[in-house]
Order: structure tokens, then sequence, then C-alpha cells
């Protein structure tokens, strides 16, 4: 039953050109100034904002980096105590998992799945913007404690005892614990939006087998942390109530127990790290098709790594905990299920590798990159092959190997494509194009720096040198290969240098971008860079997975939205039929409040569980202003 | 470029095994004991696999780029996706074949590992923040002993580990001789060692466990069976009465501080358990779990002032007058 | 880039109803992140059960009674709540009415209920693992009948202002009324733990 047209029901259809075009953007645009920024529900404007922010936290997780570097340069060096070299690699661990991987990942997928979807918002908008929020809350929340010398000192992964109540005083434990709750509830958020707009926001024809790869591995990602988070949220709620009410969880003494910790905290820890990983996987599909300059090849077998990768995530967990004592036999069947993740990360190198060898190389950096990626998270993933075999893992787990595992794959599997991402990218983002002499420089410096700083730390772990030690005694021989990685790291930290250079320099006066500057195939280069406030001024029809190769002389697009209303095209799951014109939410001071109240509730209750009672008050409040009808045409139906 | 890259980390790769060559006493490439030499095959194995694997994905890469392209007309060309199809599938049924072995091999290592020895010598290794308090335990109560941070075993027979965590979670790991296994509060975990040669093999703490996670190391002297014999019956015994007047007044100053609250002497009346048994305290080759080489002055330097030189430890500074840390020093270091 | 217009739009609706809405799917994804967390707290349940030699630890079981009234009155609850959605479906706004403040009512009835349950464990979150643990669970499905009703209450208030007649607003109705169906279904198993699995 829908409401008769109104006169102010204006079609896009009815007006022409540039008057279309400011009717959208009066309708969509985010006003200048302060208010507009506090309020804006654009997901470009949230997107940049993450992705500037998360790389905010690169520098200083990086900077913490190279203190532990120096400090480690020489057998019982003096720059660094215990207790701040323990919170150093606390914080930088936590700081580069929790607010740089996951969220940068997700803030370049809030900016681009739309834009390749063809819609004109993320789903949930508003939703989007607390997102935002929590996230800037939780990670000021981290760094001003760290500033107090309150930071976590428990490793990022914080297993009781040692950050339980007995043994880890005062409220470093808390901050950790609280920290990860607002990064959790951000990716939630986040999660929740992707999969909506994924499933409901589709262009008109997009249908399953039409959905680039970079949207696959974020939909596979989304359902990792919306089946993944849970579990970590259990875990840090159920310690900070063993720390504030006495509950005993993780008490032996009392019927809990400590390997209890270390199987929630890993059965959403190992899945994290696909978290990480399968967007960069997404980028790299994507990215090498304008670069191959064909088609990647082995679709559907991208498709299915992706998928596999995410239900396999599930059954590893245990490879964590390899010397913890549990069973040999289970323990073999975490070796099986660890190593059978080659299986899906294989086919996708084969498949890239088949892509580049039928296709025509263009090598700017973006390719570079993926270059990169090639060579560095191949030795990665193969040492996680070794450290999935139990009797292995048992002479490297909690060593430097394990370190440089995880930097490997980490920095090599998931930033490389990340940093030829952000080239590859730049120009919808600002609509200027990034240096390539510096570019080049950038890779150059890092690819070289990266391996020359964790390479040797492979040696250092089999020669006996455990992680996490803040100093080690000059007759143990892993001084000449900790100043060689030391050293080495002031290449990478000097590459990462470069780069930003390129970014800063090039967002002032890069060369002014195209639309499509890399004549790539999918849809957010079918739109200006950057794009207007609405996205499209109409709305893509697609009927390929490549729909700016396939039909080069004009965009099939559909008409008939209304321009006075935000509106955008909601499609069937399966096949992308156009099935209403939905409504998306304006711009709203709601989702700033209600982070607000909610970032005040979750740190009053660090310190007494009263919080929660009277802290969610303004928090109900805040989410009924959010909901309540204000009788905008975004209310009509 | 890519080339020179590759060949950098090839030789890189290489290092892996050779670094093997050279001599460490905490090493998993120096290896004395028979699960450490069993492990040492099985990585160096999987290690070189590997590095095939990764050389011939690298070789595939260079060729990908670098292949001549004349006459090529645009692609996708259904023969060329034919054959990419069958290349692809081919080496993913290599992979399958690899790890399907890797499990295999891993599986078959894991339970030999495991199978202990008959004639065995059982020791209670307990980890506390940030030390190591070593039990001998035996059928007959009266030849039990404990003592610290250093473990004593004969060599070629295996020898049986009771670990227990007393705090929070530690691990034991002595690379040159086996792989390691943590020491998890509420639960027991066991370990076999058996050392092929004699010598003095150097272990350390594995799991983080707070401030001096770093200074928690532990010594496995590897000895004859006489020598081991012969060891583990003067640790029985209770700590010597001392001859020097210096020592003699150092014991009374031992025992009328707070230092007997914590520490154990057998033969007097100190019998503290938070901090380690210090009997033959002066027979030990370091104190305070690796830190020094046990001497005189380095006993001295610790008890002055234990937390300049390992913050964050469990023993306070007990403020003592300048002779009477000579003599406590003194008394420590007579305690062979 | 040209443009060519291939399709018109203009006879949509203005909203979709049902598996149509993004809301829908956006309370199903929200559904599936509680329905995880629910299971894992019941695994944290089980497996310190499977570690207890005695279970539950220096405890009766709970008292059967809050907990089964508790029960009676969800399932009951179930009726109305199914109905609301099909009177939403129909978008007939005096039975969705009539419906919100049933189901407000029905809200808060388990509340009251609950009050009793908590002493009915016969132990406190504090005393041993199987205490915190059973408290966990009953304190986790306790703020998940608290937001739903706060959800419930506003939505009735919403319906009966000037913005109700609206097929956006019959769409919430249904949301709603879908989460009910979970936090309910979420309970059963809950209930089996906390109750039966303790007599075994
Ligand atoms: C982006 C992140 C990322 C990725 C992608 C991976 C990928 C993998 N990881 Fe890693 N891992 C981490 C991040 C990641 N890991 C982190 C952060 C830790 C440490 C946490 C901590 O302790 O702090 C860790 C730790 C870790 C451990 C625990 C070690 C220990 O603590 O002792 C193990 C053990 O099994 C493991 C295994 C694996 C495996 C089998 C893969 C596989 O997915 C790899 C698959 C890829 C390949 C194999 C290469 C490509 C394939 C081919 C070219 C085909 C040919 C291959 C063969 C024939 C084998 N990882
Ligand atoms: C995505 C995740 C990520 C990333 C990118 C990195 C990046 C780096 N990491 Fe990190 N690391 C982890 C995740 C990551 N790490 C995790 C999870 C742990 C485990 C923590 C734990 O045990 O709890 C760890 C632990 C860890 C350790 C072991 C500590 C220990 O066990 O004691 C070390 C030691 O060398 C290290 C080094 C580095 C270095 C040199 C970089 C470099 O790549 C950083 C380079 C970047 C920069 C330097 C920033 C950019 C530079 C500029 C803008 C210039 C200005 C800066 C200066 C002038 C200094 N890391
Ligand atoms: C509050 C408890 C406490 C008191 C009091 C105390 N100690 Fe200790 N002591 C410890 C602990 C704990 C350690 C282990 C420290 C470590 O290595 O981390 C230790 C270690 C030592 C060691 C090194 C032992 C070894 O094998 O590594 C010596 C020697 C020692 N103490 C002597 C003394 C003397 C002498 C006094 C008195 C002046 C004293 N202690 C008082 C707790 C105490
Ligand atoms: Cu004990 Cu680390
Ligand atoms: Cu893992």
């Amino acid at each position: 039953m829908n409401m008769p047209a109104k006169a102010s029901d204006t079609r896009d259809i009815d007006i022409q050109g540039s008057c279309l075009t400011e009717a959208l953007t009066e309708t969509w645009k985010t006003p200048p100034g302060i208010w507009g920024a506090l309020t804006t529900v654009d997901h470009k404007i949230i997107g940049r904002r993450y992705i500037f922010t998360a790389f905010v936290f690169l520098v200083l997780g990086g900077v913490l980096a190279v203190l532990m570097r120096i400090q480690l340069a020489q057998p019982e060096a003096r720059l660094l105590g215990p207790d701040r070299y323990n919170q150093i690699f606390t914080m930088h661990g936590a700081n580069m998992m929790f607010l740089f991987a996951v969220p940068v990942m997700e803030a370049v997928a809030v900016y681009l799945v739309p834009l390749m979807v063809g819609t004109r918002n993320i789903a949930f908008p508003r939703l989007n913007a607390f997102s935002y929020w929590i996230y800037l809350a939780g990670g000021a929340l981290l760094w001003i404690a760290f500033a107090l010398d309150m930071g976590p000192d428990v490793g990022w992964f914080a297993y009781v005892p040692l950050s339980g109540p007995q043994y880890a005083a005062g409220k470093r434990a808390d901050i950790w614990a609280q920290m990860i709750t607002f990064t959790e509830v951000s990716a939630l958020a986040v999660a929740v939006e992707m999969v909506v707009t994924v499933f409901k926001q589709r262009a008109p024809g997009m249908t399953l087998d039409r959905i680039p790869v970079f949207v696959w591995a974020m939909l596979v990602t989304s359902f990792l942390i919306i089946m993944a988070m849970p579990a970590i949220m259990v875990a840090s709620t159920s310690l900070i109530l063993d720390r504030l009410v006495g509950t005993h969880f993780f008490n032996p003494a009392e019927g809990g127990d400590v390997l209890l910790w270390q199987h929630l905290f890993w059965f959403f820890g190992h899945p994290e790290v696909y978290i990480i990983f399968l967007p960069a996987a997404g980028m790299v599909s994507t990215m090498i098709e304008p670069f191959a300059r064909r088609p990647a090849f082995g679709y559907l077998g991208l498709v299915m790594a992706l998928i596999a990768t995410g239900i396999l995530a599930f059954g590893l967990w245990v490879h964590h905990m390899f010397v913890a004592g549990l069973p040999r036999l289970g323990e073999s069947f975490f070796t099986a299920s660890s190593m059978a993740i080659a299986i899906p990360a294989g086919i996708q190198i084969f498949c890239w590798l088949a892509t580049l060898w039928d296709g025509r190389p263009v090598f700017k950096t973006p390719l570079l990159f993926i270059i990169g990626f090639f060579v560095t998270f191949v030795i990665g993933g193969l040492t996680g092959v070794m450290v999935a075999s139990v009797p292995f893992d048992t002479q490297v787990h909690d060593t430097y190997f394990v370190v440089a595992h995880f930097h490997y794959v980490l920095v090599g599997g998931a930033v490389f494509p990340l940093l030829g991402a952000i080239h590859y990218w730049f120009p919808k983002l600002t609509g200027r194009m990034m240096s390539e002499t510096l570019g080049q420089w950038s890779f150059w410096l890092i690819i070289t720096g990266f391996n020359a700083t964790f390479f040797p730390m492979h040696i250092l772990g089999l020669e006996g040198m455990p992680r996490r030690i803040y100093t080690y005694q000059p007759d143990l021989p892993w001084h000449a290969l900790n100043v060689f990685a030391s050293l080495s790291s002031i290449v990478l930290t000097a590459g990462f240098l470069v780069f930003f250079i390129n970014v800063i320099r090039s967002a002032w006066a890069g060369d002014v971008a195209s639309d499509n500057p890399w004549d790539a195939a999918t849809l957010e280069w079918a739109t200006s860079s950057p794009p207007p406030s609405f996205n499209f001024a109409m709305i893509p029809v697609v009927n390929s997975l490549h729909p700016l190769w396939d039909c080069r002389d004009a965009l099939a697009v559909a008409k008939g939205l209304r321009t006075d209303r935000r509106e955008l095209v909601v499609t069937s799951l399966n096949t992308a039929e156009p099935q209403a014109r939905e409504a998306s939410p304006r711009n709203s001071i709601w989702p700033l409040l209600t982070a607000i109240a909610t970032s005040i509730m979750l740190i009053w209750s660090i310190f007494t569980p009263w919080a929660v009672v009277w802290g969610s008050i303004p928090i109900a409040i805040a989410l009924i202003g959010w909901f309540w009808p204000k009788g905008t045409p975004e209310d009509e139906a | 470029m890519i080339r020179a890259l590759s060949k950098i980390c090839l030789s890189a790769m290489l290092a892996v095994p050779l670094a093997a060559c050279g001599s460490n006493w905490q090493s998993a490439l120096d290896v004395h004991g028979t699960s450490a030499i069993s492990l040492k095959h099985l990585i160096l194995l999987i290690v070189a696999v590997c590095s095939v694997v990764w050389m011939l994905v690298m070789v595939a890469l260079i060729w990908a780029l670098w292949h001549r392209r004349e006459g090529l007309s645009t692609p996708p060309q259904p023969g060329r996706e034919r054959r990419m199809t069958i290349a692809v599938i081919g080496a993913v049924i290599v992979t399958a074949v690899i790890i399907g072995t890797f499990t295999i091999m891993s599986f078959f290592a894991t339970r030999s590992l495991s199978v202990a020895g008959q004639d065995e010598l059982t020791i209670r290794v307990r980890g506390l923040q940030w030390w190591w308090g070593i039990e001998y335990l035996g059928p007959d109560p009266s030849r039990r002993f404990e003592t610290a941070n250093e473990i004593h075993i004969p060599v070629g027979r295996s020898v049986h580990l009771k670990l227990e965590g007393l705090d929070v979670i530690h691990s034991f790991w002595v690379p040159s001789l086996a792989g390691k296994q943590d020491l998890i509060p509420g639960r027991s975990n066991e370990l076999t060692i058996r050392a092929e040669q004699p010598g003095v093999y150097r272990g350390q703490c594995a799991e983080y466990c707070g401030m001096q996670h770093a200074h928690m190391a532990l010594l496995v002297i590897a000895e004859s069976q006489d020598d081991f014999d012969k060891w583990a019956n003067a640790e029985r015994n209770a700590a010597a009465q001392p001859v020097e007047e210096e020592a003699a007044a150092g014991m009374q100053t031992f025992l009328t501080k707070p230092c007997a609250a914590c520490h154990t002497i057998r033969g007097t009346i100190a019998a503290g358990t938070t901090g380690p048994d210090l009997t033959h305290v002066g027979s030990r080759r370091t104190i305070a779990a690796g830190l020094f080489e046990t001497t005189r002055g380095s006993l001295a330097a610790w008890i002055a002032d234990p937390q300049t030189i390992k913050p964050g430890n469990n023993m306070p500074m007990v403020p003592l007058a300048p002779e009477e840390l000579r003599d406590v020093s003194a008394y420590l270091a007579s305690l062979k | 880039m040209r443009e060519r217009i291939v399709l018109d739009l203009r006879k949509l609706p203005l909203h979709g109803m049902g598996t149509q809405s993004a809301t829908w799917w956006g309370t199903l994804a929200f559904m599936l992140i509680e329905g995880t967390g629910f299971a894992l707290a019941i695994a944290v349940y089980l497996y310190l059960m499977s570690l207890a030699t005695t279970w539950p630890i220096d405890a009766p079981p709970p008292d059967l009674l809050p907990g089964t009234l508790v029960t009676l009155i969800l399932l009951v609850s179930l009726v109305p709540n199914i109905l609301i959605s099909r009177w939403a479906e129909q978008q007939d706004l005096r039975k969705v009415r009539i419906g919100l403040v049933v189901m407000s009512i029905l809200g808060i009835a388990p509340l009251i209920v609950r009050v009793f349950e908590f002493p009915a464990l016969r132990i406190s979150w504090d005393t041993n693992a199987y205490g915190s643990v059973v408290w966990l669970l009953l304190g986790l499905h306790t703020t998940h009948i608290i937001t739903d009703l706060a959800d419930t209450l506003v939505l009735a208030a919403l319906m009966f202002t000037r913005h109700a007649q609206n097929a956006r607003r019959f769409g919430d109705v249904q949301d709603n009324a879908m989460y009910w169906n979970f936090v309910v279904a979420a309970w059963l198993p809950i209930y089996g733990c906390i109750y039966w699995l303790a007599r075994l």
C-alpha cells in the first residue's frame, strides 16, 4: 500500500543533466563545516575518515615497533625497561591487529563496496557513522591509557592468569579487554552493513556470478566477523567479570579453567587473521585485472577459495595451543585442518599466476606491490604450514620464528596488497593520482627493508630466541642477526615514510585523475573521481562481471528514482531483480551521541558493574532519538 | 630486479640449514637430545621441501611476467584457458600431496616422541614468576630433594618431567634437548627428555609470564651416571655447617633477617618456600634463573639490590649493612 | 561515460516488506551474532561441566519453579507474537496496537519471574565457576529480554502516533516479532542447560 505520490515527488526521469545533479546533490549532500562533519552518514566521507585513522594507528604502532627494534639491537640494552617494553609489545600487537589491520580493511570496504555494487550509500549508514565513532573512542582509550602509563602489558592475546585478577593489578588488563569491546562493536556493525549492502543493494542485474571478487571477499570476511567476534566478546566479558565482580571462569581453584581462555580467544583469533587476509586477497584479485589487462582467471575458483578459507578458519584454533598439553590425537586433527588451508591459498596463488601469464602486465606501483605480495606471502604461508606441524611447532612456538611467520603473512600478505590498493584507488578516494616515481621508491625500500628485517627472525627463532623478551644476554649468539634486523627496519621505515610523503603530496598536488585512469572494469570507475555524494546519478544496470569492459560505448542505467528523497534500489538476493525504491537515512547527530553514551558506559564499567545499569539509560535515549521518525520524505512508504 | 631479489631470498633460505653448523647451547639446530635430534631432521626436511615449493612459485611468477607475448591475440582464448585450468588443477594436486605427506609425517613424529623410555627418573618442574623449582621425585620419600634453576640428568636415560605452573603459565624449553611444553596452573603436563651427549644445555621460559619473562632461564647438565649419582647424593645432604668465621656470621644474619622466611636451607631453621631452595646454592652454576654465574661477587650484588638487577622480581631488597652483606654472600657461596 | 537507459524503476514500491527489506536482513544478521554468542556461552557451560568432577560444583541443582514458569510465559507469548506479525503484514493498525500492548505485558511478565529465578539458582556468581557460568547464561538472556522489551515499548508508543500508518513501521513490528521469536528460541537450550543438565 503506497502513499499517494506527493507534489514534491520529483523523478530523475523528468529532469536533465546538471539539473539532475543539482537536485541529487541537494538531497544527498553533507553540509560543510563542523556540524556536517559530525552528522554525516556518507559512506565515502566515513570510509575516508576510517582509512585515515587506521593509517594513523599504523604509524603509531610502527613507531613502537621501531622502539622495540632499537632495544633489541644490543644485548642487555637499557633503552626500555621490562615494564615499558612489555607495554610496548602489547600495544604494538593489539594496536596493529585491532586498530589497524582489521579496521583498515573494513574502512576500504566501507568506501568501495557500495561503489562497486553500484548503490548510493551503504546499508544502515547511521550505524556506519556510529561504528566509526566507537572505533575512534576505542583507539583513543588504548592510547590515552598508554600515555598515562596504564597501557596493557599482557600481550595481545592476554592469557589468563597473567591478565586475571591475581596477577594483573591495576586497570591495565581492563583497558585491553574494553578496547576489545569497542573494536568488536564497530567491526560487527560494519560486518552487518556489509552483508546487507551486498545482499540487497547490488545494482540491478548484478547476479551472484557478477559480483567483483573483492566484494565477495568482504562478504565472506563479514560472516567471519559475525561468527568469530562473539567469542572474543564472551572471553573479554568473562575476564572483566572475573576481575571486577569475582567470578571464577578462569580460576582453576574454583572449577574454572585456564585453557578455556585460550580456546575462546583463538576461536576468535584464528578467524581474525583471515579477517585481515581475505580482504587483501580480494584486493589482489580485483587489482590484478587492470594490470594484467585481462579478467582474473578462475573466478569460480577464487570465490570458492575465499569461502573454503572462511569455513576452514573455524577449525584451526588449536594450532595456537600445540604445546599446552592437549591430547595428541586431537592435535593431529588440527595439523591436518591447518595444512588444508594451503589448498584454497594455493588455488588463489595459481589463479593469479595464470592471470599474469595470460595477460600483458603493466608494471605500475599497484602491480609491483602485488608481485611483492607473491614473494613474501608465499614464504609466510609456507612457514604457516611448517608451524602447523605439531612436532615442528614444539620447537618454534613462541619464538621469533613465529614472529617472522606472522609478519610475513600480515605485512606481506595483507599490508602489501593494501598499499597497492591505496595506490590503485587513490584517484577514486581523492580525485588525484599518486606519484609513480615515489611509488616505486617506496615499493623497493619496503620490500627490501621488510625481508631483511624479518627473514633473520626465522633463524633467530630456530636458534632459540623466544619472543616477548625485553632483552637477552650477551652469551647467546643472537646479537648479529638482531642488529641486522634492527638496521634493516630503518630501510623499512624509510619506505613507509616515502609512501606517506607520496600520499600527502599527491593529495595536494597529484595529477588530476580521470573517472577511470587505469581502464578498470568494475563499477566504482563508472562514476567521477571522487564520486559525488550520491555516487551515481543513475543506478547502473549490470549484465556482466566486467561491466566497463564489456560495453565500452555506454553504461546501461536505470531511471525512475526520486530526487527529493534519498532513494536507492533494493534488489533480490540471487538475481538482483529490483524490488523496491528504498529510502536511505539522512544525516543525523544521534549516532555520535549514541557512541558517546556507549563509550561512557563501557569505560565506566571498568570501575563498577553498576555502570551497565545507569549507563544504559542515556544509550537507550540516544537510540530512541536515532530511530524515531522525523517526518522527512525518507519516512514515507 | 625481481631476479636479483629472489636470489637474495634464496641464499637466505639456504642460510637456515647452514646456521645449523654453528654452536650454541640453546638452539633447535644444535641438538644433543633424542627428540631434538629427530625434530631437527623433520624441521630440515620440511624447510627444504617448502623452499623448493617457494622457488617453483617464484620461477612461475617470473615466467608469467616476462615470457614472450608476440603474436598473442586479445585474451582470453579458449585453448589457453584450458591449458591454464589443467596447470592450476595439477598444482593443486601437488599441493594436496605435499601437505598430506607433511600431515602424516607430523603424526608419526609426534607419536614416536611421546613414547617414553622404561627406566625413568622423574623430576617435578615448577614454574614460578620468574624462576624454576626443581624437585627430584622417587619412590623413597627420604631420597627426594629440591633445588632450583638447574637440572642434572644422566646421559642416555629418559628423564620424565612433571610440569606444573604455580602462578601463571610458563613454558619449559631446552631446545637442544626437546621441544617445549607449557606449565599451566591447574593442569599437569609431562615431557620426556633424554640427552645423547654430556654437556650443559640452556633453556628459557617460552611463554610470556610477565615482567621478567626474559630472565627465566635454566640449565640442564647432562653427565655420566656416576657423576650424576655423586651430584644427587651431595644434593640430598643438608647444608654444610659454615667453618669460616665470616660464613658463620653470614648464616646468623641470614637466619635473623627476612631471608629465612622465603628461602629454605636444609639443616637450618630457614624453611621458606617463596624463593628458591638455597641449600646448595653455591654449587649451582648460575643464580637468579640464569642471570649471573654464581660467584661471591654476584651473590653479593644480587642480595644488595635484586630489584635493579632484575626489575620486578619477587625478591625484595633487604637492607643489610656492608659487612652483613659480605658475610651472607660468603655463607651462600660456601653452600656447595 | 555515456549512459543508456535500460530499466525503469518508477513502478517500484517505496518500501519492501519481509525479505525484501534491508532491516529484515539486518535483524537476521544481529540474530546470527547473538545466536553465536549464546552458543558459545552454552559451550562454556558444557566445557566447564566436562572438566568438573561433580556437577553442579558444591551446590544443589537450581529450583525448577521460576525457570519453568518463565519458559511457559515465553512459550505462551509466541502465540500473540506470531499473530502480531501476521496483523502487521496485513497492515491492520488497530490489531497491531492491541498486539503491541499485549506483547509489552508479555515482555514484562518473564522479567518479574526472572527476579526470583536468580536466587533460585541457589548459588552466587562468585562462589565457583559453576555459579559464574549459570549467572552468565541467565544474565545474557535477561539482557536480551530487556532490550527487546524496550524495543517493543518504543514501537508501541510509536504506533499510537501519527507515524504509525506506514509500511515501514509495520515492517519494524514484524522484525521485532521475529527477534522475540529468537529470544524465546534461544531460551530453550539455556533452560535445558541450567535446569536439566544440572540434574543428570
Ligand atoms: C594475515 C594473517 C595470517 C595468515 C594469512 C596466516 C596463515 C596461516 N597461518 Fe598463521 N598466524 C598469524 C597470522 C596469519 N597466519 C598470526 C598473527 C599468528 C600468531 C599469533 C600470535 O601468536 O601472536 C599466526 C600463528 C600461526 C600458528 C601458530 C604458531 C605458534 O604460535 O606456534 C600456526 C600453526 O599452525 C599458523 C598457521 C598458518 C597456516 C597454515 C596458514 C595458511 O593460511 C597459509 C596458507 C598459504 C600458503 C601455504 C602459501 C600459498 C600456497 C601455495 C603456494 C601452494 C603450495 C603450498 C604447499 C605445497 C604447502 N599460524
Ligand atoms: C598488521 C600487523 C603488524 C604490523 C604491520 C607489524 C609491523 C611491524 N612489527 Fe610487529 N607485531 C604484530 C603485528 C604487526 N607488526 C603482532 C600481532 C605482534 C605480537 C605482539 C605480541 O606478542 O603480543 C608483533 C610483534 C612484533 C615484534 C616482537 C616483539 C616481541 O615479541 O618482543 C617485533 C620485533 O621486532 C615486531 C616488529 C615489527 C616491525 C619492525 C614492523 C614494521 O613493519 C613497522 C613499520 C612501520 C612503521 C615504522 C611506521 C611508518 C613509519 C613512519 C610514518 C615514519 C616515522 C617513524 C619513525 C621516525 C620511527 N613486531
Ligand atoms: C619475599 C621473599 C624473599 C626474601 C625476603 C628474600 N628472598 Fe631471595 N629470592 C626470592 C625469590 C622469589 C627469588 C627468585 C628471584 C628470581 O630469580 O626471579 C630469590 C632468589 C634468591 C637468590 C638466587 C637463588 C637462585 O638459585 O637463583 C639468592 C642467593 C637469594 N634469593 C638470597 C636471599 C637473601 C640472602 C635474602 C635476605 C637478605 C633473601 N634472599 C630474601 C624471595 C625472597
Ligand atoms: Cu616464565 Cu616466561
Ligand atoms: Cu591460526
